[in-house]
């Protein structure tokens, strides 16, 4: 029986984007499906009734909600190019630093570019402060994942398209200040699977301008 | 299978939550008590990057934040299985953990801190997520079918600590009439051999609430 995977997104989503990388990575054939947040479809509501929310994968009808917890789902059906590693303490590690990304990441990036004065300061401060940490745990390695592509890259690397919302709307620079990331950022999009799945971020800052502009954001 | 030691306090439910894994396991451990408000530098040293509890060390490796502790423990030692083995089931099982951390907890503190005309739409908050833990349950002794498994543990909390945070916090959320299901879970629980050797002893737990009231309550005093 062939499998019928379904994805329902935001193109905009750092979370949809997670599942774009892992899918391209293993080679899975999905259909896309763009979901209009304003105007949520009947099987966008049928998939995930407790948060309405996307991404949510859909695997010979049965859904699967929470991007980390959908990216688990995805490297334990499809077993080649395992995102994970097998064992279990380096498991562990990775899943902490997923989690990590989870608090930290969204939440101090989206507070960059969301709010004014002294909490944008710290913000921004924060967030600085975040990518030296990952930094330091991605040492000598190219990747969090080794040689290659793994759990944490995937998890991460997304942020990477909201960059220069993070930097206009917040009025800093993460480069100069965190150039090992940026050069880590580099080699994952030199990857098919991440710069295919990754919007570029012109269109995320056009998307940002246009919402802020009609929610009468200045 | 090595040195196991774990870094927590008696009154924290996700340090229980290891404790309860590991006895469930038979892994022999050592409890190192932790005092967070003066933290040990072992602590400093086996958590970094946020200096909580509980971390597990295995074999001088620490492994810290509570859902993936479990996960290391049910990847290490395989006996009574916590989770699943179907990749679906698991991901279900994740899922209602991410809630109930998120949704379940917060709504929870919530109706503990809140005051005046607040509390009463605050409760109401509370009995949402709660409800759908109610449907979970339906059909099954535990969340994990005849044995407990990890949302059991994860959940672990509602059997005690929210039994003292409704009497200190002023409240009734988990009622026998309203949610029968969840109740009786929570009393078949709390029963468990493994589970009652970790439950802390009452007057701890309402010492330790009632300072956590004063704490938050002025915290949200203090918001601009």
């Amino acid at each position: 029986m062939a499998d019928e995977v379904v994805l329902l997104d935001f193109w905009p989503s750092p979370f949809g984007m997670r599942l774009r990388i892992a899918l391209a990575e293993k080679g899975v054939k999905y259909e896309y499906k763009d979901e209009d947040l304003r105007n949520k479809s009947p099987l966008l509501l049928q998939s995930n009734p407790v948060h309405k929310k996307i991404p949510v994968l859909i695997h010979n009808g049965k859904p699967v909600c929470e991007s980390v917890i959908a990216l688990q789902y995805i490297d334990e059906v499809w077993t080649n190019k395992p995102l994970l590693p097998s064992d279990p303490y380096l498991r562990s590690q990775a899943r902490f630093w997923a989690d990590f990304v989870d608090k930290k990441i969204y939440d101090i990036g989206r507070k960059t570019w969301t709010t004014k004065g002294d909490e944008q300061e710290a913000a921004k401060k924060e967030f600085i402060d975040c990518i030296k940490l990952l930094e330091v745990e991605l040492g000598d390695k190219p990747f969090f994942g080794g040689e290659t592509l793994g759990f944490v890259d995937v998890t991460l690397v997304p942020f990477y398209s909201w960059f220069s919302v993070y930097e206009k709307y917040g009025n800093f620079s993460i480069a100069p200040e965190c150039p090992k990331f940026m050069a880590w950022v580099k080699r994952c999009m030199e990857k098919e699977s991440v710069s295919k799945s990754l919007p570029d971020q012109d269109k995320v800052c056009g998307f940002v301008a246009e919402m802020r502009k009609k929610l009468g954001v200045e | 299978m090595g040195e196991v030691k774990l870094l927590g306090t008696t009154q924290s439910f996700p340090c229980a939550r290891i404790q309860w894994a590991l006895k469930l396991k038979g892994v022999e451990y050592e409890f190192i008590e932790e005092d967070l408000g003066n933290k040990s530098s072992l602590l400093r040293k086996y958590n970094p990057v946020h200096k909580k509890v509980p971390v597990l060390v295995h074999h001088d490796k620490p492994i810290a934040e509570s859902l993936v502790i479990l996960e290391y423990i049910d990847e290490t030692w395989k006996d009574n299985p916590l989770l699943p083995q179907d990749p679906y089931d698991k991901a279900v099982a994740r899922f209602w953990a991410k809630f109930a951390d998120e949704k379940v907890l917060i709504a929870v503190w919530g109706a503990f801190t809140a005051e005046g005309e607040e509390k009463e739409k605050a409760i109401k908050s509370a009995l949402e997520p709660l409800a759908y833990l109610e449907q979970q349950i339906e059909g099954k002794k535990f969340f994990g079918g005849e044995k407990i498994g990890y949302f059991d543990l994860v959940v672990g909390w509602l059997s005690q600590w929210l039994n003292v945070m409704e009497e200190v916090g002023g409240m009734k959320l988990l009622e026998a009439e309203r949610f029968p299901l969840l109740h009786e879970w929570g009393q078949n629980f709390i029963q468990a051999p493994a589970i009652r050797e970790c439950i802390p002893p009452r007057e701890k737990l309402v010492e330790y609430f009632h300072f956590s009231l004063t704490y938050g309550r002025s915290l949200a005093a203090n918001k601009p």
